[in-house]
């Protein structure tokens, strides 16, 4: 199974990764995936822990080579990190001695891009995700929920055309993470990014996703491909219906099917 | 409140016991003074001019001066060179084994060999004090370098930073707290270092002050010189502490410790 589109900004191409453990045997993580992601698109990935979601998120980054296959950013071959990804990892990871604005400012500094003009940007994001008003705060004074969104800020502020998000949401408590779902989904509309977004959770995926891609187990390979066409913006209350229910019990069933197969 | 009292009521106390067991028992002046002799010695060494050889105010210049400078520039060779180490694996391999090597000589010993490379002056007693100094700041840093957070590499990595900006951004604000760490190791030695220099031969600086005081058995001159050297160490911890507070307020560590 694969999803094929026309000019796609992130193209998988029979990705394969392994891995020597402790005792320097050799494991396959990643066995042979290929997906095409269209511009602006929502794409989430599930998959059983080790399944190499993330290490898949960081070949698409630049962040490590594949064993074996192409990985195409914008139609170009990707070598190495790239101005136009946004990250955003399972803890914030804010540094704890830069003020909120000085820590989402981080990839413009990085990058040398003009402070003032990206200054005024990384106010207005902070504005859109509710922490205006922190910009002096250090990371110690916020709580998880805001720290996340100063990360989320901090992947957008050097507009780049595609965010990768690791399971971002994964350490918060089950309110915040619904409440983080709902304004995720709306700072990807008013953005306009395409995203990339790996999670162990099926209903989060079904929820913000406009395709899922379900992943196996170890060596991973794509089981299944999932459209979910619901309309946007979608209401946490999408959740309750039966529609909603039918995604989520296919996803399963695919899990269920290829570890019977395993056992 | 009554913490402080206690404390204050503590030194008083013990103060005053010194004071009356060596009245009561007679102590020979010159074998352990009494408080108030101390207090009168000190006293004397501090009621005299600047510039004046016979008083504090000149020997205890020398003295910070020496260690000061030292521990500054052995603070600065140990950082630079724990920067180069943990950089760059060349290095790690063809110079951590030297230095590893000189770490188990006794700095001490050296003071000797310092006294006839650099004479009599003061330059001797600042290379004892670098390196004296230069050690525990040096192992510091490259743990601290060494120390930074995986994630917030990997971050940096994933906006395709340079790894001098990895360095500068991410590993030197992480290094600082092990760096504090040596540096207050370090203030400590400084003051040793000096004075052992002073010790095998010097002309000027509260060693040697003490080793005359000492050879004339003029125990009160030396318990004062005593108390103006922890004075000084005292004053340096301070010091340094204030500048951790400025530079490290956003460490766990720092945000626990409460007074002091």
């Amino acid at each position: 199974m694969s999803l094929a589109a026309t000019d796609p900004i992130i193209r998988a191409d029979r990705l394969s990764r392994d891995f020597r453990n402790l005792k320097g045997e050799r494991i396959e993580a990643i066995g042979e995936v290929s997906f095409d992601v269209p511009r602006g698109a929502f794409i989430s990935i599930v998959g059983p822990s080790g399944c190499g979601k993330s290490t898949l998120l960081r070949i698409v980054a630049g962040l490590l080579a594949p064993r074996g296959g192409d990985i195409f950013l914008q139609g170009k071959p990707v070598t190495g990190p790239s101005r136009e990804i946004g990250m955003i990892f399972q803890s914030p990871v804010l540094l704890p001695w830069r003020t909120v604005l000085a820590n989402v400012m981080l990839p413009a500094q990085v990058l040398k891009l003009p402070p003032s003009q990206y200054e005024q940007r990384a106010h207005d994001l902070l504005r859109l995700v509710g922490l205006s008003g922190f910009e002096d705060s250090y990371p110690h004074e916020l709580s998880g929920g805001m720290a996340q969104r100063a990360a989320i800020v901090r992947a957008l502020v050097h507009d780049p055309a595609i965010l990768l998000a690791d399971e971002p949401f994964g350490a918060l408590d089950a309110m915040t993470r619904e409440q983080m779902n709902t304004e995720f989904q709306r700072i990807w509309m008013e953005s306009g990014k395409t995203i990339l977004f790996v999670t162990h959770s099926i209903a989060e995926a079904v929820f913000l996703s406009d395709i899922v891609l379900v992943l196996s187990g170890r060596p991973s390979r794509v089981l299944d491909v999932v459209e979910v066409d619901f309309p946007r913006a979608r209401d946490i209350d999408v959740m309750g219906t039966d529609r909603f229910g039918d995604y989520t019990k296919r996803i399963r069933a695919r899990f269920a099917a290829t570890s019977a197969v395993e056992l | 409140m009554i913490g402080r009292l206690a404390t204050i009521a503590s030194f008083v106390v013990g103060l005053l016991l010194w004071e009356f067991a060596i009245r009561y028992f007679h102590v020979p002046v010159y074998v352990v003074p009494p408080p108030s002799g101390i207090a009168l010695a000190l006293y004397r060494g501090l009621d005299a001019h600047l510039t004046d050889i016979g008083g504090y105010y000149y020997h205890f210049g020398v003295t910070a001066y020496e260690s000061l400078l030292g521990l500054a520039i052995g603070a600065v060779l140990g950082i630079a060179l724990g920067a180069i180490i943990s950089q760059v694996a060349f290095f790690e391999r063809t110079l951590l084994p030297w230095i590893l090597a000189f770490m188990a000589v006794p700095k001490i010993a050296l003071a000797p060999i310092f006294v006839v490379w650099f004479g009599i002056g003061l330059t001797s007693k600042i290379v004892m004090v670098v390196t004296i100094t230069f050690f525990p700041v040096l192992i510091n840093a490259i743990a601290g370098f060494r120390a930074a957070s995986p994630d917030q590499i990997e971050l940096m990595r994933s906006c395709s930073a340079s790894s001098w900006q990895i360095f500068r951004i991410v590993k030197l604000p992480s290094a600082l707290p092990y760096i504090f760490a040596g540096l207050n190791l370090a203030a400590i030695l400084s003051i040793l270092g000096a004075l052992v220099g002073e010790f095998i031969g010097a002309q000027s600086g509260l060693g040697s002050l003490i080793v005359q005081m000492n050879n004339n058995l003029d125990m009160r001159g030396v318990f004062s010189v005593l108390v103006l050297l922890s004075a000084f160490g005292l004053g340096l911890h301070y010091l340094l502490g204030w500048f951790r507070s400025k530079f490290l307020f956003w460490s766990p560590d720092e945000r626990n410790i409460t007074g002091l």
